[in-house]
This record gives C-alpha cells, sequence and structure tokens, in this order.
C-alpha cells in the first residue's frame, strides 16, 4: 500500500453561470478549504492548480495563477493539465508531494469560468492536432460521442430511453438537496421525454451542462494532521491516473478512429474498468467494501456504464442495479448523492476535486439530507479527453 | 469558376467510385494496422518498430454504433450560418479484418431512423462543404441495403 495522506479541509464555490472569472471561484473555494482546515495561507508549503482548459488545452498557468491571487507567500507551485482528470491528477501531485516528504501541507485548487455552448478546440488552422480534426472534418461534438455510448448500450444490453431518463430523475432529486449544485430542482422522467434531442439517444436533459465553479481541498501528511489536531480525519487511501493499454478498443473522446486489434489481443476489460481496478488495488479494497461513488455522468447513459465499470454489478447490469434503487440514496451503493454532473454541470478542472470534496462530506458525515448513512468509504471516478481518467479512493 | 476538389485531410483517402477506400498505415514488423495514418513510428509497445507502409483499409463494415448532431457544431466546422441548421448522422464502423472501429458521417439523406447496430456499411466519396474555390472532400458511410 501506497501510504495514506489527510484531507484536512474542503470547499466550493457554487456551480452556475457567474458571468465571472475562474480566479474568484478558485480562491473562493481555496479560503473556504483553508477555513475548512483551520490552516492559514501563509502556511501552504505547496499549491497545486487544475489547469484551467479551453477545449482540450490549458489556457492559464492555474497554481501560480491562485498562488498570486491569494498572496505570494514563497510556496512551491505546479500546475497539471489532465483533461476532466486534472483535478484528480493536481490531487496526486500534492499527495506525491507529501508522501516524498517534499511538503507537509498542500492546497489543491481547481475553477473554472465554462464558455458558451460546445466546448471547441483552440483556434487556427490545425490538422496535427486530433482534437481540432474531430471537429473539421466530422462536427463530433462532446455530446455526439455521449450519443454513440449511448445506442450501443441500448443495442447490446436493451437500455431504454426511459432508463436513462430515471438516471436524470435521481441525480436531480439529489441535486436539490445540494447548495453547491447549480441545478437544484427535482426532473421528471416526462420533462426529460419532452426536452430537445441533442445527439440521438440523448436529450438536452440527458447531457451534462458545462459551469463555472472552483473546488478546493488541503491535503497533508498524516503526521501534520495529527499535530494539527485532526482527530480521525478524512484519508485519501488511493488515485489512480492510469493510462490506457494498446490496442484500446473503445471510441474514445476525441480519436476519429479506435486501435487496431489486428495484431495485438486487447486486454480484458476497458479503460474506464482499469482507471477503477488501478484504484481498487491501491486502495486494498474491491466494490463490495464501497459506501458511495461519484462517478462522471457526462450523460445519464455514462453513469450506468460506471456502474459496469467500478464493478458494482456485471456487464449489462447496470439498469438492473438503477432499477433495484440500489444507487439511490438509502440504496446498496448510491451514486452521485452529490447530484453528480446532471445536476452541477462540468466545470473541467474542478469537477474531480469536487467529487472528492463530496466524498469528504459524506465521510465526516456532515452531507445533510444527502447524507449516506454510515458512510466509512467513497470512490470517485472520471474519464476525459487524450487517454486521461482518475479514480481516487477515500476512507474514514 | 469551377472549384477544386480537395480532401479535407491529406492521405487519409483515395480513389473514385467503387475503388474509393480509406488509407491507413501498416506496420512492416508487427502488422499493426492504424487510422489515421501514423507515418512516424508504430504505437504498439511491444513492437521493436518498423516501416509503416501505407494500406487501404476493407470499404465495408458494420455499424458498432450511430448518432446524430441536431445542433450546429462550433468551427472549426464549417457551415453557413444563413442557412437552417439540417442535422446529420454519424456512425462508427467496425471493420472486421483491421478489427478497428471508424467514425464518418452517412452519406447525405442517411438518418438515424435507417440504421441499427451490425447494419453493414461501405465507405463512399463524400463532400464536406464548399467555399468559392475549393470542394472539400470527405468519406462517407452508405448502408448497403438503403438506397441514397
Amino acid at each position: 500500500m501506497t501510504g495514506e495522506v489527510a484531507v484536512l479541509g474542503v470547499g466550493m464555490h457554487p456551480w452556475g453561470k457567474w458571468g465571472r472569472g475562474f480566479v474568484e471561484y478558485g480562491v473562493t473555494a481555496a479560503r473556504t478549504a483553508l477555513a475548512d482546515a483551520g490552516i492559514d495561507w501563509r502556511d501552504i508549503g505547496s499549491i497545486v492548480g487544475a489547469d484551467t482548459v479551453r477545449g482540450g488545452y490549458p489556457g492559464y498557468v492555474a497554481g501560480a495563477t491562485f498562488a498570486k491571487a491569494l498572496g505570494w507567500q514563497g510556496a512551491r507551485v505546479a500546475s497539471v493539465y489532465a483533461a476532466c482528470a486534472s483535478g484528480a491528477q493536481a490531487l496526486n501531485t500534492a499527495r506525491a508531494q507529501i508522501l516524498a516528504g517534499l511538503a507537509d501541507v498542500v492546497l489543491v485548487v481547481g475553477a473554472d469560468a465554462a464558455p458558451k455552448g460546445f466546448f471547441r478546440p483552440a483556434g487556427g488552422d490545425r490538422p496535427d492536432d486530433p482534437d481540432w480534426l474531430r471537429f473539421r472534418v466530422l462536427g463530433a461534438t462532446n455530446p455526439t460521442y455521449f450519443g454513440l455510448y449511448a445506442r450501443r448500450r441500448m443495442a447490446l444490453y436493451a437500455d431504454t430511453l426511459e432508463d436513462f431518463a430515471q438516471v436524470k430523475v435521481k441525480n436531480a432529486a439529489l441535486g436539490a438537496l445540494n447548495p453547491h449544485a447549480r441545478y437544484r430542482k427535482k426532473v421528471t422522467a416526462e420533462e426529460v421525454a419532452g426536452s430537445a434531442v441533442v445527439a440521438d439517444p440523448l436529450r438536452l436533459l440527458d447531457i451534462c451542462a458545462t459551469s463555472d465553479g472552483g473546488a478546493a481541498v488541503v491535503l497533508s501528511s498524516m503526521d501534520f494532521a495529527r499535530r494539527h489536531g485532526a482527530a480521525g480525519p478524512v484519508r485519501i487511501r488511493a488515485v489512480s491516473t492510469v493510462t490506457p493499454s494498446y490496442p484500446n478498443t473503445v471510441l474514445d473522446l476525441p480519436d476519429i478512429a479506435t486501435d487496431s486489434a489486428a495484431a495485438v489481443r486487447p486486454a480484458d476489460g476497458t479503460f474506464r474498468a482499469s482507471i477503477a481496478r488501478a484504484a481498487y488495488e491501491e486502495a486494498g479494497i474491491g466494490p463490495e467494501d464501497l459506501s458511495l461513488a461519484e462517478v462522471y455522468d457526462l450523460s445519464t447513459a455514462l453513469e450506468l456504464q460506471w456502474y459496469e465499470d467500478l464493478g458494482l454489478c456485471g456487464e449489462g447490469e447496470a439498469v438492473k442495479l438503477l432499477r433495484e434503487g440500489a444507487t439511490s440514496l438509502g440504496g446498496r451503493i448510491p451514486v452521485n448523492v452529490s447530484g453528480g454532473l446532471a445536476s452541477f454541470g462540468e466545470a473541467v478542472p474542478a469537477q474531480a476535486i469536487a467529487q472528492v470534496c463530496e466524498l469528504t462530506w459524506q465521510l465526516r458525515g456532515s452531507a445533510g439530507d444527502r447524507q449516506v448513512a454510515g458512510a466509512r468509504v467513497g470512490i470517485t471516478a472520471n474519464q476525459g479527453l487524450f487517454g486521461h481518467g482518475s479514480s481516487v479512493v477515500a476512507v474514514r | 469558376m469551377s472549384r477544386t476538389r480537395t480532401p479535407v485531410v491529406t492521405g487519409w483517402f483515395a480513389g473514385e467510385g467503387d475503388d474509393f477506400r480509406l488509407l491507413g498505415t501498416r506496420c512492416s514488423a508487427c502488422t499493426s494496422v492504424f487510422f489515421p495514418r501514423e507515418d512516424a513510428f508504430c504505437r504498439n509497445p511491444g513492437c521493436p518498430g518498423g516501416e509503416l507502409v501505407e494500406v487501404p483499409l476493407s470499404p465495408r463494415g458494420r455499424v458498432w454504433s450511430y448518432t446524430d448532431s441536431r445542433y450546429r457544431p462550433p468551427s472549426p466546422y464549417v457551415t453557413d450560418p444563413e442557412l437552417s441548421w439540417e442535422p446529420y448522422t454519424l456512425i462508427a464502423v467496425e471493420l472486421e479484418s483491421e478489427r478497428i472501429v471508424v467514425l464518418g458521417q452517412a452519406a447525405p439523406g442517411i438518418t438515424v431512423a435507417d440504421l441499427t447496430v451490425g447494419m453493414e456499411v461501405v465507405v463512399v466519396p463524400g463532400v464536406l462543404n464548399e467555399d468559392a474555390e475549393t470542394t472539400w472532400t470527405t468519406w462517407h458511410w452508405q448502408p448497403t441495403g438503403v438506397a441514397a
């Protein structure tokens, strides 16, 4: 086992469309996390920023930007880019520094001010960039990939549009309980069915929006936590940041084709499943040990896919799990009790950090009306562009 | 004024009519196939590295999945903002011998209602967009059992 780090504090700026800059959201989240930890910013030894993204590229040097906004105090700095997994990689960078003895207490911040409409690649004529090419050649927006995955599930496992809608109904009801969520209204299956089709078979209410938001976490060594008087803090036990194995046989964003499996036999299980497997192995736990999971529901159908990739059920059995209520609050393994991306919309560099904030509140027993009773072990899962993904296991 | 026909990406496809093919590359050492083509290095981590030779991909495959684009995609996709948006269909196609899935637009007029997972499709030449001087060409997937 790798060794644990303590989560001393967490904080978020509420998700929404606030019309302000990402630095403001990040600083609000950072100050909230520092206050939650009871740590003065000037005592932070290292700051790690998850890069703010414009359609696939780091647009700003995040770590230094937040350090300057909080007031230069000489801390070590790093900025991390890993698409949607940027926040988790920022956490992992902080963890590695702590475990290596380079820092005692580290502030991790991610924040974004999302553009209106579809994510798009950076400008210019750039045929050497796969993200630029998929838009130029195919007009393939992110939701079209979600549509492909959803249709494939319908064909393979007989998932229905009504099943997808029930994921939204579940997550919207939970988001209504979360003061940090952007959408805080219950949604009915009829409202999902009545929303416009964006990328067949998915409708507007099946697909997550893009949002402004900020999230921050203060991590420390277990020794520092004890000296600081934090009795029984939430601990991060694993952070998986694995890459795919060749040949990757699932069409992932932003690719126009999969790898060919003609010459090399594909590994057992998909890239997404390998992300979770690495987290389980590092944490020394299995899916049966989980109290809750926060997964990247870029679409309703993708939440179902994660049930299988996390091993909460067998392949093709996600809808059964959903229909049984196992993934609802009060069920055997509640998923996205925060309300998920369905209720937040995606603020790319903040999102994987926000998932860990939710685990922390749940494991502390301070999640209010959306509390999972007796939560002891939580997992996050996420996947982004260019072969990035992450999974974090937190325990208490 | 007649427009010049130019592939939207150089070297990804060639040929006319029934001879139209997607072009990939194959590693001479490990036989891995790449589309979009890799010309600099083989991406198989177990391969010592061989010469990458251009190879036409199988023209026919089966639908892995499909979707459509009901809203106008952003730039660099080229559309005429003066015209009302006409959705187009995207098909991901599995080529059996290459064991690869390749995404493409469906031939004009093909909608999601015409498609099922597993249906046979064939690659055909198509037009992506036109500007004053150029007709930008691309590939389309056409179901073999459906008239365009």
